[in-house]
């Protein structure tokens, strides 16, 4: 396992190695001297480990291939922000726009996600164990968001494929989110995806919600919902 | 569009402390504003006397004879004390009598703030210059907000910056952009008969929150009330004599993090700007829900 | 007046197209939805004339004195910054809103002249990739098809926050052009009605795109130049914050600049014209020091000829863009297409149903009959040999001007014909050392 300081390196070197630009190969890093800095640890192309010991400011992760990154504190803004592939996962709490148009991997956050987790989220799974704030999958195309705490107002606003699950209670559903049938092979789904976020919780506490399909075409009986 | 930076100290044994802890929180914003920065600090309320905070850009300027005009008309001691670029004039009189005599003054001078505990310093700059030029660091008080600024639609010029004092040791710091604010600035200034010094649109939510306070709303009233009046992305830090409220508009996109201890509150844009504060670790962090008043003190 | 009923008389407020689209809106009960750009007059660049050389001034040669065309840009940061041939680039139109063929056809006609192409909003497609030399990715809020792998293999990256046709609008795709590929490109259902985020969405406003570009180098190690793309509105200040959040390039797009589909309100009603645009980006270039040196400033928005061309040049650009041109140089509107434009209800010079997706052309079209008839390789000639058009034209006039290099082109050799485009543009009335509003 290699430590890098990020406070003496610098952000671009820290990242170049990341990235395997430099260096000899090595698949377990851990990086200290954060300090809230942004884009750390963005743009990883393969699977290594990454122990990130201490609070990330904005895009931490973002674009993630392949690589597992653990964030030992809070997340800023736009956390695995398009991420691919591969794993993260924040100790703490993560800001806005959580796992913002993510296309695949797994995002796992062990504390709440404020605003916007999993807006346009495109394929990404993202388990939350604590709560997530407003507008939560939003405009969500695909891929799995699994809230093990409550949802704040707007959630799943004008989303499209993807499905949400829900421990807590919603304190509203955003426009054309609905609530939906929790068949056999979606509590076989949520049972994998707590698994392999490392919860315990039991699929049969949460329930289900995705897109009534209404606003999919315009139409004029749809005018208040634009 | 901006950074900004709030503490509150509950616990009035941190008081020595306050410019200490707080000027990191607003250099850790530097980034987000490079263009120019300010901050307001809350500090001897208990002295009962009148604080008008000026501003001219003339090193020589003679604070002293402008102080002793001011106590010759209006018959009280005016003291002074001279910060860099700025000068905070001390009376026994009502700071906005101060604030009126001021205002006659020509040419004008530039206020920065008046109220009996409010002082608000700002410049151009890097915050970390600006900080130190006033001696930020070694300033006491109750609590302090600041604000780096990446200029918008006006000018970079020390007016522009924030904070933003309208009435009696009212200050808003502004990370955001209003789309209303010609609209509202104008009623303001024809009804309400505010004063603004500058085009900036933060200036008119102080201002607005300025004239809801003075027909009477408390300032967790006057943000409930602003949510309807004020339209676009906003997230606010605002302080009162005794108080501290933060406020984000109902979408709110512009980044806030609030943390809370025994001894104190903070908030920030980001929550690096929080991470050196002491018992942070154990301080309950949340990020401000939309259309929500959060205060503390006699806010 | 109607010429078939000389007694009948027109209102000019309600004329038949205001009628018509009053009965419209009345039957359907949504707005309009229309491709193309704004088709109202506007103050353009038409209203501007060149200072020829004569006596005080000395004219080059035409064929044998050079005046050289190539472009620099993402000089500021990026490692590899790009270099033009001709200040001409594609703008960005989405696999989506044109076909593959389209697509393939801009990267050919761009690439045989030297110039650069631009994706759009549903991500970069092999054909394009491959046939574009340079080529440059959008990064746009809705994020359909983003990924790092093709961050990396683009030549530039353009952070989109709007467009001249709509700003403070985003994307839109009908139903009918959602075909299965376009579906998958973007992970939407097939056959919905696309409307894509007007913000991004996880950032909002300067102070955080400053934080956005810094991501986006990191992840493309500072090779790329980062272009930031504003729609013309409050364009001096939007150029100052784009630049202080690091932008190696400015993309201006007046309003006058077109879309596959947009509400015909936003389209006609929002953002300023392109004359007036350009010499708001170039004052806040001039402003922080960086104009012709450090920050390159691309405009576009109604380009159609060699003169359009050298006069935004002359006001301050470093290269312009088209995009309506370049589709109606591919066979757009074309008159051999009369009948089946018919068919539509429309005719060649009119049609603007692009968002509809049954373009005889084959170009804004995912149906596979129709886009069969575009060949890529005719059509990136024709795109090519008006390329070439325009930048001969627009040296032509440089000449005239007594110019070695298409960027010595200045301001005070224009002037202009009329009040309007003499007090956007801010140069003098012809014949006057009048320009309104300033002196």
């Amino acid at each position: 396992m290699e430590k890098l300081d990020l406070a003496e390196l610098g952000l671009r070197a820290v990242n170049r190695r990341l990235q395997g630009r430099e260096g000899a190969e090595e698949t377990a890093f851990e990086v200290t001297g954060l300090k809230g800095e942004h884009a750390v640890a963005a743009g990883l192309m393969s699977p290594i480990s990454v122990t990130l010991k201490g609070h990330v400011g904005y895009y931490c992760a973002g674009m993630n291939k392949q690589a597992e990154i653990v964030i030992e504190g809070n997340a800023g803004v736009g956390l695995a922000e398009n991420m691919m592939s591969g794993t993260v996962r924040v100790k703490g709490d993560a800001s806005q726009s959580a796992g913002a148009t993510a296309h695949g991997g797994l995002l796992v956050i062990d504390g709440n996600a404020s605003a916007r987790c999993g807006i346009s989220m495109k394929g990404v799974d993202i388990v939350v164990k604590g709560s997530v704030g407003h507008n939560s999958a939003f405009m969500a195309q695909a891929g799995r968001l699994v809230i093990c705490g409550d949802a704040d107002d707007g959630l799943g606003d004008s989303i499209y494929e993807a499905r949400i699950y829900l421990k807590g209670e919603a304190r509203g559903l955003g426009a054309d989110c609905v609530e939906k049938e929790m068949r056999a092979e979606h509590l076989e789904e949520l049972a994998g995806l707590l698994a392999a976020a490392g919860s315990d919780a039991d699929p049969k506490d949460f329930r289900r919600y995705g897109s009534a399909r209404q606003l999919y075409n315009f139409k004029v009986d749809n005018v208040d919902a634009y | 569009m901006c950074g900004i930076a709030g503490l509150y100290l509950k616990n009035p044994e941190r008081y020595g402390e306050l410019g200490r802890l707080f000027c990191p929180m607003l250099e850790e914003m530097s980034d987000r504003g490079p263009d120019s920065a300010g901050f307001a600090v809350y500090r001897g309320a208990e002295e009962a006397a009148a604080k008008i905070t000026l501003y001219d850009p003339d090193p020589a300027f003679d604070w002293q004879a402008l102080a002793e005009a001011m106590s010759a008309d209006m018959g009280v001691p005016v003291s002074v004390e001279r910060l860099s670029t700025h000068a905070v004039l001390h009376a026994k009189a009502d700071p906005a009598e101060m604030r009126a005599w001021l205002e006659r003054r020509d040419p004008p001078l530039r206020i920065m703030s008046a109220g009996r505990s409010l002082e608000i310093f700002k410049e151009i700059g890097l915050p970390r210059d600006v900080l130190e030029r006033f001696g930020a660091a070694q300033m006491s008080g109750s609590h302090a907000i600041g604000h780096t600024r990446m200029a918008t639609e006006s000018a970079v010029t020390t007016q522009g910056a924030h904070p933003f004092n309208t009435g009696d040791d009212l200050c808003l710091v502004h990370n955001g952009s209003l789309s209303n604010h010609h609209k509202v600035g104008d009623w303001l200034t024809r009804q309400a008969g505010i004063v603004f010094q500058t085009e900036n649109d933060s200036e008119v939510a102080a201002g607005y929150l300025t004239w809801r306070l003075r027909e009477g709303a408390s300032i967790a009233e006057a943000l409930e009330a602003a949510l309807s009046d004020l339209d676009g992305f906003y997230t606010f830090a605002v302080g009162t004599k005794d108080g501290f409220a933060v406020l984000r508009d109902p979408i709110a996109c512009k980044p806030a993090v609030l943390a809370e201890t025994d001894d104190w509150v903070a908030m920030a844009s980001e929550y690096r700007s929080l991470a050196g504060l002491p018992g942070v670790e154990k301080a309950k962090v949340w990020e401000p829900k939309p259309a929500t008043v959060y205060s503390w003190g006699a806010a | 007046m109607s010429h078939d009923h000389p007694t009948l008389r027109e209102s000019s407020l309600f004329d038949r197209a205001t009628i018509h689209e009053i009965q419209r809106a009345a039957s359907e009960g949504i707005y309009k939805i229309r491709g193309f750009g704004a088709k109202r007059a506007l103050p353009h660049f038409d209203d501007l004339i060149f200072l020829g050389a004569s006596v005080s001034r000395y004219p080059l040669e035409g064929y044998r004195e050079r005046c050289g065309t190539d472009v620099l840009l993402g000089t500021r940061h990026a490692s590899k910054p790009l270099k033009l041939d001709i200040p001409v680039t594609i703008a960005g139109m989405s696999f989506g809103s044109l076909s593959a063929n389209a697509k393939e056809a801009l990267g050919r006609g761009a690439s045989e002249v030297g110039s650069s192409t631009t994706t759009g909003d549903g991500g970069m497609t092999d054909e394009e990739r491959g046939h574009s030399k340079t080529l440059v990715y959008q990064y746009l809020p809705s994020r359909y098809g983003m990924n790092p792998d093709d961050l990396r293999r683009a030549d530039a990256i353009e952070v989109v926050i709007g467009q001249g046709a709509k700003p403070g609008g985003g994307g839109m795709l009908l139903g009918q052009k959602i075909s299965d590929r376009v579906a998958e490109m973007r992970t939407l259902p097939k056959n919905i009605d696309q409307r894509s985020a007007c913000r991004h969405p996880d950032w909002t406003g300067p102070d955080d795109l400053e934080i956005k570009i810094r991501e986006l180098r990191e992840i493309t190690d500072w090779e790329k130049p980062i272009y930031v793309k504003v729609g013309a509105t409050r364009t001096y200040y939007d150029t100052m914050l784009a630049v202080k959040a690091g932008a190696d390039v400015i993309v201006v797009d007046g309003m006058q600049g077109g879309t596959g589909a947009t509400q015909e309100c936003f389209i006609e009603h929002v953002g300023i014209p392109t004359l007036a645009a350009v010499r708001l980006a170039t004052e806040a270039l001039q402003e922080l020091g960086l104009h012709r040196k450090g920050v390159q400033l691309i405009v576009s928005g109604g380009i159609r000829s060699g003169a359009d061309v050298a006069k935004a040049i002359a006001l301050g650009a470093d290269a312009v863009s088209i995009g309506t041109a370049a589709l109606i140089a591919l066979g757009d509107n074309r008159p051999d297409l009369a009948e089946e434009y018919a068919k539509l209800g429309t005719a060649p010079g009119f049609y603007e149903d692009w968002q509809a997706g049954n373009d005889p052309a084959g170009i804004t079209t995912q149906n596979p009959e129709l886009a069969r008839r575009l060949d890529p390789v005719k059509a990136g000639h024709r795109l090519a040999n008006y390329l070439r058009v325009l930048t001969l034209e627009a040296q032509t006039l440089a000449r005239a001007c007594g110019k070695s290099h298409l960027h010595n082109l200045e301001p005070e050799d224009l002037q202009a014909l009329t009040l309007e485009a003499a007090a956007m543009a801010k140069v003098p009335l012809a014949g006057t050392d009048w320009i309104p509003g300033l002196r």
